[in-house]
């Protein structure tokens, strides 16, 4: 069953007979149908908006969390109803799984259809060739071909023109060719569609086999590629521990350069460049490596990309006491261009009570009028640290996992802050501060930088790309390939000289089948010697057109169209345009 | 990396704004043109009453009697279907004004018009310099942020406008295209007013060159579309009306083609700018793919990229779905310009996602939880 624009005549005789099978057939001439496939194209565009409304829970579980809690009432409402989920909800899941039913079910139908239509001639000549869209006629001079000579050559020029032709022989000597051209058309439009099904095909591969993980490295820190090394993980479906290459490397250094010409845009990062010391395997040699922005590592298959940088300044934290309770570099999490890093600190096996800092690193800190220090340039300059210092619970001991950029002041009490009489802890690198009530102490002891870097294993990306670019490739051929079918007659006429008529019908769009027509004509012109039109209200002394426009559908058969065709729409008897007369 | 020439962008800058007030001289004349139209049209029928006083029609709805000038009038104007309610020298008159397949007819003096024109073009020649000095002020491609995006776009838009004038009569677009690009002129110089810089290491890729570029002319053809498709409701119900009261309604829509050549050539262009919007978002995943690991993360900007590309699926399926062809393919075509529109400003300014070029510099670090 092939595609129908209009399921429903076809359908109505049948309801009365409707079983069980009859109602699934209806069913599936409905999916399959043009309007059901349109319906649902409009519905996956509009059900794709609320995802960039509100945020998706793939992007940053995070924020979602802390929609919700902003917005308790709609935030519940709204995740019931997936809306945090959009992409992988059962809406949007349910609209395009049925938009692809609906694709298979009707471009199988159609390439069946058109296989045969392939393999089979040319349509039969239509009687009346002058109620064609485009039509022409040329008289030829006596000492021109017999009408069944000017038929074979015709068929020759249309052949050259990439027509198939077929010749027929007619009655009373006379003769008619057939010819079609721009199967090819109707070739992308199925290569079209069938694209799309291979990249959700692929896409849905890369769900299983892919993995994605996150790492932040700090300068001279070692990555080696097992699960347990990930800062976060994300698996695909089909995913197991064995499919992790073994590939290692360690951060050498990370270098950033801002502009330091601009007046406007003075301090604008203008790249950033990791050095990587990357063995494919253990015991395999070290190559050093650069990876840049835009520019990711291909490690064995796994792609390493450089997605974010920062500082990350060394403290060492002691505790009431005089034990080391922390050591070591700090993320801190770049708030804006100059980066200005949050920084959190937890101390939990500081005794008596656990240690928690909270405040800010500043790579060229600088102190305004109101005592509030900024931060006024990405680099290193005037590096600062203000902390805040809890002490308390930090409520790690639960097992409960806990975001390490965010310190729960909940169970702590305030040891520093402005607002205190002890007032916030200001460090620069070599300093060290003692807390208050003989909490402890904290020494900012110098900065490294670190890099953010998402490692990533899609092997059915490739899939995707070959069948979009198929897609796109095939969507040109449908789109701008022209369909279109000629015929030529040769007859007689009544004083003896040897005329041929043509005509063309385009399918699908009618664009440039005039254009087509008076190249034919001049091919003939060239060929035979044609009769000038003997006055200019000669009838029929050129192409001619009406405005009639075929559906665009694929549907359209000659025989619609000269039903279709109302009778204003023939040819006019008295125009005199001639091929010549049409501006080039 | 090199240094920006300072001198060279503040020329830029200049230019830019020349060319803005040049495009307002241009959009005044456009809509001068629009408003003495039926000025025009009656001069044309005095001028037609005068040369063939009296000529039979023959047969009903056959095309236009022989001009005097044969040879220099485009053949078989077709006999107006849109018009066949209408008298037949009401038809004889349209088909003087405009035809199915916008050629320039070469009937009606429109010299209003035409100034508006060259000064569309001079406007577009120093637009064009603008747009490339700043580009070669900055040894880059000229379309890093919005005031890039927007001056480059606008510029392009007043191109391929002018380019298709070359072949084809859309005159009666100009009011829209002018005003149009005075509106984004506006928007870039005085919403994104932006000084002259590098680009981030975000945007330091070839794809740039490719990705936005073709993005930008896609978006133009849908602009001339998006216009067509306008007047080409307001035309249906024209005709519509007219073919039921012979009233003379909106008398400056007869230099207007009719609906249905209005449909077919949004359809033609459409189709263009549909398969290069689909290349977009081909190289927008290459690229994504490239910077972010990821050739699809349903990124706002990409959920919009999608959404316009669906809805212009959809157009072209209405296109060959009984029913839905005219005045609902042309809604379609609008409520894809509409995406464009809403993609390219209120997402590109209001809805964080990763292609806000904003600030940030990737310093975006994963949640961990331990
Ligand atoms: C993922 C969903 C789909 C997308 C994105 C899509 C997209 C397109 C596009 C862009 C075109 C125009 C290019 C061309 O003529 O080849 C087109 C044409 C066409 N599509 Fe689809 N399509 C989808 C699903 C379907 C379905 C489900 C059907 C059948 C019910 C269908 C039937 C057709 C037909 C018959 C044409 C040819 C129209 C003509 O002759 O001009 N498509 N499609």
């Amino acid at each position: 069953m092939s595609h129908t624009d209009a399921p429903n005549q076809r359908q109505d005789a049948e309801l009365p007979a409707l079983g069980f099978t009859g109602t699934l057939r209806f069913l599936w001439v409905q999916l399959t149908s043009m309007r059901t496939a349109l319906m649902l194209l409009l519905l996956l565009a509009v059900a794709a908006v609320p995802g960039s409304l509100f945020p998706q829970r793939p992007a940053g579980p995070g924020i979602v969390d802390d929609y919700i809690s902003d917005n308790p009432a709609a935030g519940e409402w709204l995740d019931r109803f997936q809306m945090f989920d959009v992409y992988s909800s059962v809406w949007f899941s349910a609209i395009y799984l049925l938009l692809f039913v609906s694709l298979i079910g009707c471009v199988f139908p159609r390439a069946v259809k058109h296989a045969k239509a392939l393999r089979s001639a040319p349509p039969r000549t239509p009687r009346l060739l002058s109620r064609l869209p485009e039509y022409g006629k040329v008289v030829l001079e006596s000492t021109g071909p017999s009408p069944r000579d000017a038929v074979d050559q015709a068929a020759k020029i249309l052949k050259k023109r990439g027509y198939r032709i077929q010749v027929r022989q007619e009655a009373e000597g006379n003769a008619s060719v057939g010819a079609e051209r721009g199967y090819v058309r109707e070739i992308g439009n199925i290569v079209f569609h069938l694209s799309l099904i291979g990249v959700l095909a692929f896409m849905a591969a890369g769900s299983m086999l892919s993995y994605r993980g996150q790492k932040i490295l700090v300068e001279g820190e070692g990555f080696a590629n097992t699960l347990v090394a990930y800062d976060a993980f994300t698996p695909g479906s089909a995913f197991s521990e064995q499919k992790l290459n073994p590939f290692s490397m360690t951060l050498d250094s990370f270098e950033a350069e801002f502009d330091r010409e601009s007046d406007t845009h003075y301090g604008q990062a203008l790249d950033f460049t990791a050095v990587l010391g990357v063995r494919h395997g253990p015991g395999e040699p070290e190559q050093t490596t650069e990876l840049k922005v835009n520019h990711p590592l291909d490690i064995d298959g796994v792609r390493v990309y450089l997605v974010g940088n920062g500082y990350a300044p060394e403290v060492t934290v002691r505790d009431g006491i005089g034990n080391i309770a922390f050591q070591g570099p700090v993320i801190g999490r770049a708030e804006d261009q100059v980066y200005t890093s949050l920084m959190v600190i937890k101390a939990p096996d500081s005794e008596p009570d656990q240690l928690g800092f909270v405040g800010f690193f500043l790579p060229t800190a600088y102190t305004g009028e109101d005592g509030v220090a900024i931060s006024i340039d990405p680099e290193l300059l005037n590096p600062e640290l203000n902390l805040n210092s809890y002490y308390g619970d930090l409520g790690l001991d639960t097992g409960e996992p806990q975001n390490v950029y965010v310190l729960d002041t909940d169970t702590l009490t305030e040891l520093n802050s402005r607002n205190l009489e002890a007032g916030g802890i200001t460090l620069s690198p070599g300093e060290s501060y003692e807390l208050p009530e003989g909490k402890g102490s904290i020494a900012f002891d110098g900065v490294k930088r670190f890099v953010g870097l998402d490692i990533v294993y899609d092997p059915a990306k490739w899939g995707v790309g070959i069948f979009a670019v198929l897609a796109m490739l095939a969507l040109g051929v449908s789109l701008f390939v022209r369909r279109r079918r000629v015929w030529v007659r040769g007859t007689t006429d009544p004083n003896g000289y040897t005329t041929v008529e043509y005509g063309l019908l385009a399918r699908g769009e009618s664009f440039g089948l005039r254009e087509e027509n008076v190249a034919l004509r001049r091919q003939m012109e060239r060929t035979w010697p044609v009769q000038a039109p003997k006055d200019a209200d000669d009838a029929e002394g050129g192409p001619s057109t009406s405005d009639y426009k075929p559906p665009s559908g694929h549907d359209a058969h000659p025989v619609d169209i000269q039903a279709a065709m109302p009778a204003i729409h023939r040819p006019p008897e008295s125009k005199p345009n001639t091929t010549e007369n049409r501006p080039e | 990396m090199p240094s920006i020439n300072l001198q060279l962008a503040s020329y830029s800058d200049l230019f830019m704004l020349i060319a803005a007030f040049i495009y307002v001289a241009a959009f005044i004349l456009f809509t001068l043109d629009v408003a003495t139209s039926s000025t025009t049209i009656r001069n044309l029928e005095s001028e037609l009453a005068r040369q063939r006083p009296r000529r039979e029609m023959a047969g009903a709805g056959v095309g236009r009697p022989v001009p005097d000038t044969a040879g220099d009038h485009p053949p078989a104007a077709p006999a107006g279907r849109a018009q066949s309610g209408s008298s037949a020298t009401a038809i004889q008159l349209n088909e003087e004004l405009v035809n199915d397949d916008m050629d320039y007819l070469g009937t009606v003096r429109r010299p209003v018009a035409n100034v508006a024109v060259a000064l569309m073009v001079i406007g577009a020649l120093l637009h064009a310099f603008a747009v490339i000095a700043r580009g070669v002020a900055a040894s880059r491609v000229p379309w890093g942020n919005m005031y890039e995006f927007l001056t480059t776009g606008a510029m392009l838009v007043a191109v391929v406008y002018l380019l298709f004038l070359i072949r084809k009569d859309i005159r009666f677009l100009g009011t829209f295209v002018s005003g149009l690009v005075v509106v984004m002129m506006a928007a870039a110089t005085m919403g994104f007013p932006t000084p002259i810089a590098h680009l981030q290491p975000a945007l330091q890729s070839p794809w740039i060159i490719i990705h936005v570029s073709v993005a930008v002319l896609a978006s133009a053809l849908f602009t001339l579309t998006f216009a067509m498709s306008v007047l080409q409701l307001i035309q249906h119900r024209r005709e519509a009306a007219m073919s039921v009261e012979k009233a003379r309604i909106r008398p400056f829509l007869r230099m207007v083609p009719p609906a249905l050549s209005l449909e077919n050539w949004s359809y033609r262009i459409n189709a263009v700018g549909f398969v290069m919007w689909t290349f977009t978002l081909i190289a927008g995943a290459i690229w994504a793919e490239a910077a972010w690991g990821r050739y699809w993360g349903w990124d706002t900007k990409e959920v919009w990229t999608f959404v316009v590309w669906v809805v212009y699926a959809g157009y072209l399926h209405a296109r060959a779905t009984r029913g839905w062809t005219g005045e609902r393919a042309a809604w379609l075509s609008i409520i894809g310009y509409a995406c464009i529109v809403f993609n390219f400003t209120i997402v590109n300014t209001y809805f964080p996602g990763l292609h806000s070029y904003a600030g940030i510099p990737g310093a975006e670090t994963a949640e961990v939880y331990r």
